[in-house]
């Protein structure tokens, strides 16, 4: 089991107020499954992703990542988790605005101690995988939303993670770049990836196999003959 | 390390307004302290040059009264200076560095006269035979004074070329006869510093320290001393060094052993060397004593400067939240992080502190033009201002860079 989430709660605390955002979340993800998680706007997506991204502590509870009992760990550690086993992709790309495509797909492997030759040649092979060989040299700002995000992607699996995260992928994108950013998934999912993807979108969620939904913090898997009724 | 390099000049490049606007303070605090350090130096170059002179490294040492030069009354020499024989000449050749030894007699004397021009306020100088020697002076016209001119009492002269010019204006000198307290002696020759040497004059200090030197010499043979003067000057001896830096210890030493011959009642009464260098090092202290005042005040605005590098570099990373979260979630460490924004703080101030710098020599330079203020350039005072600026990026640098590096990366990437 790559990712093991047992009873947690994420408490949020608001002027003397605690607001509870997760109710005892039980998570279970094996190596190379992909896996959906839906649920309306302010239901807790975003903060259950930062647990299983190693970015944020539960208030209870236990989480084990490629067996490792991630709460115990301390934040250098941590930061080699995110450096080495996740690869994160967020909705608004979050690239470097003053750096080449190369240049962003490069910087994980600065932080891993990657000498420059290597980086260079890493990062663009991992823009071939998505298929952005020839834009190397493009600035952001001279990319469409889904070439930004199909950089993002290569900067998430250059250091060849196993579990990558996606959280609404394609909410800033048309439906047609939406559709090739679920390819990419498809083949990185084939090639042994661990995908768990965020979304509001049923279609989008349909690649998985696997949907979880999340409502008002509390997290249900949904049975596959099952129809669901859920567009947000 | 050089990946945050190139990041920080691109992040600079970037905002060149911002970041010159935060470097300003730093230029402007270089940039006066490389002024003041270039005048300083530049002065001190020129008092030592001027006051120690053109390196002939001699020392005079004469009989004092007190704090002034002995004068000579109608009483003589006072009882109990003692006549400098070859034996206390041998004593002080002896001190270490002392390559020669001269003695020398000296008075101002206003009855020199050439037909109806006088030399005043000119010295007349009894001078021993290897005077010129020690003192490094060459013939410049005519013959030096020989053996004979000593032992046959040869009424003979020579003239430095401010006499020469005081007394003749152009006329040629050599073989005309000028008088000395109306005793007839010939110009034999023209003697003059064998290394040329300008002063320079800036003040009024520097004009008594040449107007002294500038009234014109005439040098006669000491054993002809008696001839016009009836009475005899105490002698003063002239010590030739190695360095110029051995002139003070030489100096001292040579008046010691002058002053153990001493037996006069009155207890000013002692011989003195003239340290020259001690006179330079007193009046380049004074210098220094004003200008280090400035020098703390441009301190002050470096440090003024570094707060303003803290202020704007707190501004940055709030502005760069987003950037700083999502670096942490890619798996950068706290210390990528604080590398990467003191980094940046370290460049911004060494830039602003080479630019200072350079806005310093330019200053320099203009406050040499205008106000005729020598200046020279110090190399490690650049070197130094430079890594100062950088120490004070990283000290300033601390508080944003700590800031950034414990920024929580979920608040950092929820600010969308
Ligand atoms: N730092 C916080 N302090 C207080 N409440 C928060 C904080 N972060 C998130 N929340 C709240 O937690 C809930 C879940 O947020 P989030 O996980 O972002 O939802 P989603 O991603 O499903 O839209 C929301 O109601 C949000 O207001
Ligand atoms: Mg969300």
């Amino acid at each position: 089991m790559i990712l093991d989430l047992k009873h947690i709660f994420k408490d949020y605390q608001q002027d003397k107020l605690v607001v509870p955002v997760l109710k005892d979340i039980n998570l279970q993800v094996e190596e190379g499954e992909y896996v959906a998680i839906m649920g309306p706007s302010g239901s807790g997506k975003t903060t259950l992703m930062n647990i299983i991204g190693c970015l944020d502590k539960p208030t209870t509870g236990e989480f084990y990542l490629e067996g490792n009992d991630i709460l115990k760990l301390k934040d250098r550690e941590l930061s080699g988790v995110r450096l080495n086993s996740i690869g994160f992709v967020f909705q608004s790309f979050h690239l470097m605005p003053r750096e080449s495509a190369l240049e962003n797909v490069a910087l994980p492997l600065s932080y891993a101690g990657v000498k420059k030759k290597e980086r260079k040649e890493r990062a663009l092979r991992a823009l071939e995988r998505v298929g952005l060989g020839e834009r190397a040299t493009f600035m952001p700002t001279q990319l469409s939303g889904g070439q930004k995000q199909r950089v993002a992607i290569a900067r998430a699996m250059v250091n060849n993670p196993k579990i990558l995260l996606a959280d609404e992928p394609t909410g800033a994108l048309d439906s047609k770049s939406g559709a090739q950013i679920m390819e990419l998934f498809q083949r990185l999912n084939e090639e042994g990836v661990t995908i768990v993807m965020i979304t509001h979108d049923a279609n989008i969620a349909n690649h998985a196999k696997r949907i979880y939904h999340i409502i008002d913090g509390e997290i249900s898997e949904e049975t596959r003959e099952e129809e669901h009724h859920e567009e947000v | 390390m050089l990946e945050n390099i190139r990041l920080s000049f691109k992040g600079i490049w970037s905002h060149k307004m911002r970041s010159f606007l935060t470097m300003l303070g730093i230029i402007i605090g270089i940039a006066a302290i490389i002024a003041i350090v270039s005048t300083i130096k530049g002065t001190n170059e020129q008092i030592k040059e001027n006051i120690v002179g053109s390196g002939d490294n001699t020392v005079d040492i004469a009989l004092y009264q007190g704090d002034w030069m002995y004068e000579m009354g109608y009483e003589g020499i006072p009882a109990g200076v003692p006549v400098i024989n070859d034996d206390i000449v041998e004593e002080l050749k002896d001190i270490p560095n002392v390559k020669n030894v001269s003695l020398y007699l000296s008075r101002q004397d206003y009855a020199v006269y050439y037909l109806n021009t006088a030399l005043s306020g000119g010295y007349v100088m009894g001078v021993d035979e290897n005077y010129f020697s020690t003192c490094n002076f060459i013939i410049q016209k005519g013959r030096g004074f020989t053996k004979e001119d000593y032992t046959k009492y040869h009424k003979v002269a020579l003239l430095d070329p401010d006499s020469e010019e005081a007394l003749f204006q152009g006329e040629d000198a050599i073989g005309k006869t000028i008088e000395i307290k109306s005793e007839p002696y010939i110009v034999i020759g023209i003697v003059d510093k064998a290394q040329e040497f300008e002063p320079v004059i800036n003040s009024l200090e520097d004009y008594y320290t040449y107007a002294e030197d500038s009234t014109g010499k005439v040098y006669i043979p000491d054993s002809t001393w008696p001839i016009v003067y009836q009475f005899d000057e105490p002698q003063n001896v002239v010590l030739q060094v190695e360095s110029t830096d051995d002139m003070t210890n030489a100096g001292k030493d040579g008046a010691a052993i002058l002053n153990a011959y001493l037996q006069v009642s009155d207890e000013t009464i002692k011989y003195r060397a003239e340290d020259l260098l001690e006179q330079a090092k007193k009046i380049q202290q004074l210098s220094e004593s004003t200008n280090s005042m400035l020098i703390w005040i441009a301190g002050i605005s470096l440090i003024v400067g570094g707060i303003g590098v803290m202020n704007i570099m707190l501004v940055s990373v709030t502005e760069r939240t987003q950037e700083i979260g999502l670096k942490k979630a890619i798996g950068a460490r706290k210390s990528n992080i604080l590398g990467q924004f003191l980094t940046e703080a370290a460049v911004l101030t060494s830039l602003g502190g080479i630019f200072g710098v350079l806005t310093g020599i330019g200053l320099a330079e203009i406050i040499s033009k205008v106000t005729d203020m020598p200046v020279a350039i110090s190399v490690p005072a650049a070197v130094a201002s430079v890594a100062f600026s950088m120490i004070i990026g990283v000290v300033f640098g601390m508080l944003p860079s700590y800031k950034a590096a414990n920024l929580d990366p979920i608040e950092a990437l929820r600010r969308e």
